[in-house]
């Protein structure tokens, strides 16, 4: 009995499937053959042309059938062949009957349909801002089609439909902390006992001219388009932005004790979460790193572990010049003298910052790093920041057993999120 | 782990809509005898009425003109509302509390930028390159800033930031039923003592061309002059008057809001979201399971959205399975405000409940209210999914 328990008495939650898709492909031993073997999913943008724009690369996924090329039919493409994967892994078929979590990337028209209904608009000679001229062509005609794609639920009503999930699913955006979050928000409902498993997904398939231009404006992506794998670079001395990025992540959370009940394989356990709000700043952290320092310590805490007591780092490592700085000073507060002991490394490197969906992917290749035993390596560190003292794995993987990992998210909003995953119950 | 469930108690309301700015004016509407007339815009939306916002003196809120215009109205209205809540529990300036304090905001999108969204379908109209058209323009015509004020976690991002409440910060989507897993989460995170304080709401702008868009894809907007819920089947469109409107509340634990002398305007008993499909009598179905051994509620507060069919599906659930209870529709008076729907009912009958249960009738056959209440009913019926109740109850009424 007491086993199933945790050290603050709360049933342990353990992971007993997952799924991924990331440009570097589908499936976990595909992506993991590629992200240990320092593989890069970059590439250039086919989707749409890149004249004009600054950045031209990004790690899009364009191998996943869908029947439109619009945000929401990619992310629930992803969405959906990760939580296949994951719940043959978990041995579940049929219906969940537990929760969805699902983050999901906050979605708008395409420009293609706008431009769709600017012509239907002038053919019928509706007047107004370009808004009022659509509306009037809905009201001719209604667009359910479209009406389902510029929706926030529809992801989520279709996953939960086709999988079988229990009430009411919570879609979320924690911007890129979201896939952490969704992890988080299952954890939490296990805890509660109002659940005994619960699914959580995280996708993000919203690469889209728009889109890229936005985070160009912030001047947070890389413009070193050529060659593209080279270009995302985190804690070296010229990272200049990250690489936008497509994906979808699955985890299946059971507790323990209803894992082992049923016979489940278990894969590891999400022993602590945190989280903590930063108010300085829409898209800066607090210089003095509190938040993310206060986020790290809460996960630990949480997992009732001390820094001592964390073998790997996967590193939130965005290759932004802000991020990578403040993720440092973040880390080197908590961990002080065990520092030098903590490899700390950054899938970005190769996939890329998949955004919504990042906390999710990153916490399957967690969990991949420790049954493994592999660290996968930071890959294009060819020119290490000095400022930056970290064992990143530079470029090769590494051979390594490790028990525990801390998985770290950071997001525009304030947004800090962070994991604990463990072999086995702390 | 306590594992003794903590009672959920609502210490702070925070609420804007068309008819008024926070919690005294609209008690004074609730505490009428006839129905508060709605504001209604029909002519800057033509063919659509709105329920506009009212006058707002954002600065009593968002004191810093810089916070006010990294946003556009939608964020501002509910940073400004969750500040409106936050004062109302008496925790604005409470570092240590809102530096602890949970939130969860049930959120859209901000506004697009219509004016440049115009430009570039006007120049795309002769242009045979319209990708490289639409890569020109965005590069020269966005706003930075316009990203973020469009982002959907920025409206919890700017709160954290104007009212330092960081205990937490999640941001949830999926139209009303954002709202409604608001609520639920905040309510099953405090009731298993994984937190013991709360903010969570939502706000909606009505204003908004691009969103008419979204609701007009199933021609899901009423057409013409307002008219109240009851009529709009016989009117033009789909029925939906779309309001302006946010509600925050401050949820807060029983013990911890006991302990610091806070005022408790009503208990939350339980919470509940579905969804499925809404054939067959599936949606009654699931609005009687969600009510399943629960007694007849003597308020019912009722989100319906206005949308032909739906509307009057759900209406009749509640009369036939609860006769005796009184109904209020408050779309009749402040419109369909989509995230903010559900946390604007449970601020209503929160209002209610506080006052012995004044609630002024919204629609011509409303029932007068004829006996104290000691029980209220939330319900929000998604346009066009997702379906949530919430059962509240009067603090130091009968035992």
């Amino acid at each position: 009995m007491t086993s199933y328990r945790d050290h603050k008495g709360r049933p342990i939650v353990a992971v007993t499937g997952m799924g991924i898709v990331s440009s570097l492909g589908r499936g976990k031993a595909d992506n993991w053959q590629k992200l240990s073997g320092g593989v890069s999913g970059i590439h250039p943008i086919s989707r749409f042309p890149t004249d004009g724009l600054s950045t031209k690369i990004a790690g899009t996924v364009e191998f996943v059938n869908v029947p439109l090329i619009n945000a929401t039919e990619i992310s629930f493409a992803m969405a959906r062949e990760a939580t296949e994967e994951a719940l043959a892994e978990a041995g579940l078929s049929g219906e969940f009957g537990g929760p969805l979590f699902l983050a999901a990337p906050p979605i708008e028209a395409e420009w293609s349909t706008r431009f769709g209904y600017a012509d239907m608009a002038r053919a019928i000679e509706a007047e107004g801002n370009a808004y009022e001229r659509f509306n009037a062509v809905l009201r001719e005609r209604a667009d359910p089609d479209l009406h389902q794609a510029v929706l926030f639920g529809t992801i989520s009503e279709r996953l939960a439909d086709k999988f079988g999930t229990r009430g009411l699913p919570v879609t979320l955006s924690t911007a890129c902390a979201s896939g952490a979050t969704a992890i988080q928000l299952g954890v939490e409902a296990i805890r509660q006992s109002r659940t005994d498993r619960a699914l959580t997904v995280a996708t993000d398939g919203s690469v889209s001219a728009e889109s890229l231009v936005r985070f160009s404006l912030l001047s947070a992506l890389s413009t070193q388009n050529d060659p593209p794998e080279k270009a995302s670079k985190p804690f070296t001395k010229d990272r200049d932005g990250f690489v936008l990025a497509e994906g979808a992540a699955t985890l299946v959370l059971e507790s323990l004790e209803s894992a082992v009940a049923r016979g489940a394989r278990v894969l590891g356990i999400v022993a602590g979460c945190g989280e903590k709000a930063d108010h300085f700043h829409r898209t800066r952290s607090s210089p003095d790193g509190g938040p993310a320092i206060a986020t790290i310590r809460e996960a630990m805490a949480d997992a009732g572990l001390d820094a001592s007591q964390i073998g790997y780092v996967n590193a939130h490592g965005t290759s932004t010049p802000e991020n990578d700085k403040m993720e440092y000073l973040a880390i080197s507060s908590v961990f002080g003298d065990h520092l030098p002991n903590v490899p700390v490394s950054s899938n970005k490197s190769m996939i890329g910052h998949t955004l919504t969906a990042a906390g999710a992917i990153e916490a399957v290749f967690s969990l991949l790093t420790i049954a493994n035993g592999t660290l996968p390596p930071t890959i294009n560190h060819d020119n290490p920041d000095p400022a930056i003292a970290l064992d990143v794995v530079p470029n090769i993987k590494r051979d390594k057993a490790v028990t525990s990992v801390l998985s770290n998210s950071f997001g525009f909003g304030g947004q800090n999120a962070c994991l604990v995953m463990t072999a086995e119950p702390a | 782990m306590n594992t003794t469930p903590q009672r959920v108690v609502i210490t702070g309301i925070g609420i804007v809509t068309s008819l008024g700015v926070g919690r005294s004016a609209h008690e004074a509407l609730l505490a009428g005898t006839t129905s508060p007339k709605p504001v209604v815009d029909n002519a800057r939306y033509a063919p659509y009425s709105v329920h506009p916002l009212p006058e707002i003196d954002w600065s009593a809120q968002i004191p810093k003109r810089g916070d006010q215009r990294q946003m556009d109205d939608w964020q501002r209205l509910g940073v400004f509302t969750a500040g409106l809540a936050l004062e109302d529990a008496g925790l604005k300036d409470d570092a240590e509390a809102t530096a602890s304090m949970d939130m969860i905001v049930a959120a859209g999108g901000g506004e697009r930028d219509l004016t440049v969204d115009t430009l570039i379908i006007d120049e795309a109209a002769n242009h045979n390159d319209r990708e490289r058209l639409l890569n020109e323009k965005l590069m020269t015509e966005l706003r930075p800033t316009l990203f973020l004020a469009q982002l959907s976690n920025l409206m919890a991002g700017n709160i954290s930031i104007v009212h330092k409440v960081t205990g937490s910060s999640r941001t949830f989507m999926g139209e009303e039923a954002a709202g409604i897993s608001a609520v639920e989460t905040a309510f099953a995170r405090i009731r298993a003592g994984q937190s013991t304080h709360a903010l969570v709401g939502g706000g909606h702008v009505a204003e908004r061309p691009d969103m008419h868009f979204v609701f007009e894809g199933i021609q899901a907007l009423a057409q013409g002059d307002w008219q109240p819920l009851a009529a709009r089947s016989n009117q033009a469109g789909g029925g939906i008057v779309l309001g302006s409107a946010a509600c925050f509340l401050v949820l807060e634990s029983r013990e911890r809001a006991t302990a610091r002398g806070a005022t408790i305007y009503a208990e939350i008993e339980a919470v509940e979201g579905d969804r499925g499909s809404r054939d067959d009598e599936g949606l009654e179905r699931r609005l009687q399971r969600m009510m399943d051994g629960a007694a007849t509620p003597d308020l019912i507060v009722s989100g319906a959205s206005g949308l032909v069919g739906i509307t009057e599906r759900e209406a009749s659930v509640w009369r036939n399975s609860f006769p005796d209870a009184i109904l209020r529709r408050y779309a009749n008076v402040v419109g369909h405000a989509l995230e903010a729907q559900f946390p604007i009912g449970l601020g209503l009958a929160a209002l209610a409940l506080k006052a012995d249960g004044a609630i002024a009738p919204f629609e011509a056959d409303d029932k007068a209210l004829d006996k104290p209440i000691d029980t209220a009913l939330v319900t929000t019926v998604g346009y066009v999914r997702g379906e949530g109740v919430a059962r509240l109850s009067r603090v130091g009424g009968k035992a």
